[in-house]
């Protein structure tokens, strides 16, 4: 089938979707798309339903060529965007016709753009899923996990729309600002002292650049830690603290399971953040309840039609 | 005592006991499959681990308090029948004993190499816990003399169907990836296949034996040198 043609694939652009779920009873890792809110944004705008496959593309740097007319929407990174040279906005539903070439630059601020087309990409889904995982070598554009590679071919089916739709300005985040990410405390939480909890909120913590899809790696004064309890599963925004007293956020690649005392889990539209920010980036944290979190992505799920 | 936690905003945690025993591997794969079959259109995962079990829901359908509301009634009738478990299938694989660090075992443990196979393969083991990777599978429990903590420094490359141990369990290393624990062998069966349904053979609550075998049979049976 038809689609884009890679031209230049950028660092790490990866096929994902919502998810591979109903298998981590075995060891397999969920996946999926590491900012919710701006994968769902590049999807909605195009009309395609919750989790419809989109490409994630870490600091820009590609250029795809369209084999056949369609329309695509990027949301996400501040990368520079442009059409056969002309530049493009970003959080906007764009045609793009055959022949033409989509060029991006290298992201100015958020470290991760979302790619949809019409309809999605057709990719082949392993375990139900197409998204990458480059550690467990499933999915993505070769069923094996890999990122994209010049030559590469993203099918997808023709697409039109009436006109171009942008997301209102107030829903396009600011990537540049230095973000407070809120944690819904518990887990472990109790077992640690009390002022090792104040510790982990009160100071401003710096990303790590050993971070990845895997978790993202905190730096600053370490927290003392209590001892290790049976390796038990663990979910996507568990703040793991390891021996060395240096927090762990798990993301979208997370292993199911884990050993390592936890603190408790970011709020899950806060793990998206997270996931725009550069390394060095100082990083606050605050409190949330579980049921003020739950509220708002149930808001966010009604609103982008999940369920 | 089980405690039921919420894990994050999308995920419940139920502990079922502060120690694991042989048994309860078991009962927890069949405490899973029972919630699974009543409350399964709920959830989006489920990860039996050596004493909890994590559940990950779907918020549009449930949360932590209705959940766990539903799943009292299946606890209760979970914790009147402590002697029903799943029986577990017994599963009994091919092993070449010539691991990287057997001789290093054998002098930490002060045997002999044939000692430390004897031990080693003389033992059934439950399966655990499956996790860490895709078809990792968590084997307890270890016989005494052969326990050792993991390695200082992790291997970068472990390579595929490496049987190895570390403290007071066992696994086999479906795909090759790095690894801290002690090289005993090789399976030369695939435990992690995508052209199988369901790709891993092994269960929560299984039994788990190993038969030694020779460089001819490993070869016969598929094994890669």
């Amino acid at each position: 089938m038809k689609g884009l043609r890679v031209l230049k694939p950028g660092p790490q652009s990866l096929l994902q979707d919502a998810g591979r779920y109903g298998w981590q009873h075995l060891g397999v890792s969920p996946s999926g798309v590491m900012d919710l809110q701006a994968a769902a944004w590049a999807n909605r705008l195009l009309d395609n339903p919750w989790g419809t496959p989109l490409l994630e593309i870490a600091l820009g740097d590609v250029q795809l060529e369209a084999e056949r007319d369609t329309w695509v929407a990027l949301c996400g990174a501040d990368v520079p965007l442009s059409i056969d040279k002309q530049p493009m906005p970003l959080w906007t539903r764009l045609p793009l016709r055959r022949g033409q070439v989509l060029r991006l630059g290298f992201a100015r601020s958020g470290q991760r753009l979302y790619l949809a087309v019409g309809g999605g990409f057709a990719g082949k889904a392993v375990l139900g899923s197409v998204s990458s995982q480059m550690r467990e070598g499933l999915g993505g554009v070769d069923g094996a996990g890999r990122p994209l590679q010049a030559g590469d071919r993203l099918a997808c089916r023709p697409a039109s729309f009436l006109r171009r739709v942008s997301v209102p300005w107030p829903f396009q985040p600011d990537y540049q600002a230095k973000p407070l990410l809120r944690v819904i405390t518990g887990g472990d939480a109790a077992s640690f002292e009390e002022d090792q909890l104040q510790a982990f909120f009160a100071q401003v913590w710096q990303l790590s650049p050993h971070s990845d899809r895997m978790g993202a790696r905190l730096e600053g004064e370490a927290l003392q830690v209590p001892r290790r309890q049976w390796s038990l599963g663990v979910s996507r925004g568990a703040i793991q603290v390891p021996p060395d007293g240096q927090p762990i956020i798990l993301q979208a690649d997370h292993q199911t399971m884990g050993g390592y005392p936890l603190l408790g889990w970011l709020h899950p539209l806060d793990q998206g953040r997270l996931a725009q920010c550069p390394a060095h980036h100082p990083l606050r944290f605050t409190p949330v309840s579980v049921s003020d979190a739950q509220a708002e992505m149930r808001e966010f799920y009604r609103f982008f039609g999940r369920g | 005592m089980i405690r039921i936690e919420p894990a994050g905003a999308e995920s419940l945690l139920l502990v079922l006991a502060e120690e694991p025993d042989a048994e309860l591997p078991g009962r927890i794969a069949q405490l899973a499959e029972q919630i699974d079959q009543r409350l399964g259109h709920l959830l989006l995962d489920r990860v039996p681990g050596w004493t909890s079990l994590l559940l990950h829901y779907d918020l549009s359908r449930t949360d932590h308090l209705a959940l766990a509301e539903q799943l009292k009634p299946l606890l209760e009738a979970w914790l009147a029948q402590p002697g029903l478990h799943s029986p577990g299938r017994v599963h009994e694989l091919p092993i070449l004993y010539n691991g990287e660090d057997l001789f290093e075992v054998a002098r930490l443990c002060q045997l002999s190499v044939a000692e430390v196979i004897g031990l080693h393969a003389a033992g059934e083991y439950r399966v655990g816990a499956i996790g860490f990777a895709p078809g990792f599978a968590y084997l307890g429990q270890l016989h005494s003399r052969l326990v050792l903590p993991r390695r200082a420094t992790p291997r970068l490359h472990v390579p595929a169907g490496s049987l190895a141990i570390a403290e007071r369990q066992t696994a086999i290393y479906p795909h090759a990836s790095p690894g801290g624990w002690h090289l005993l062998g090789r399976c030369p069966w695939p435990l992690f296949d995508l052209s199988r349904t369901p790709p891993c053979p092994l269960n929560q609550g299984d039994r788990v034996r190993f038969r030694p075998i020779d460089e001819a049979t490993f070869s016969a049976e598929g094994g890669q040198p």
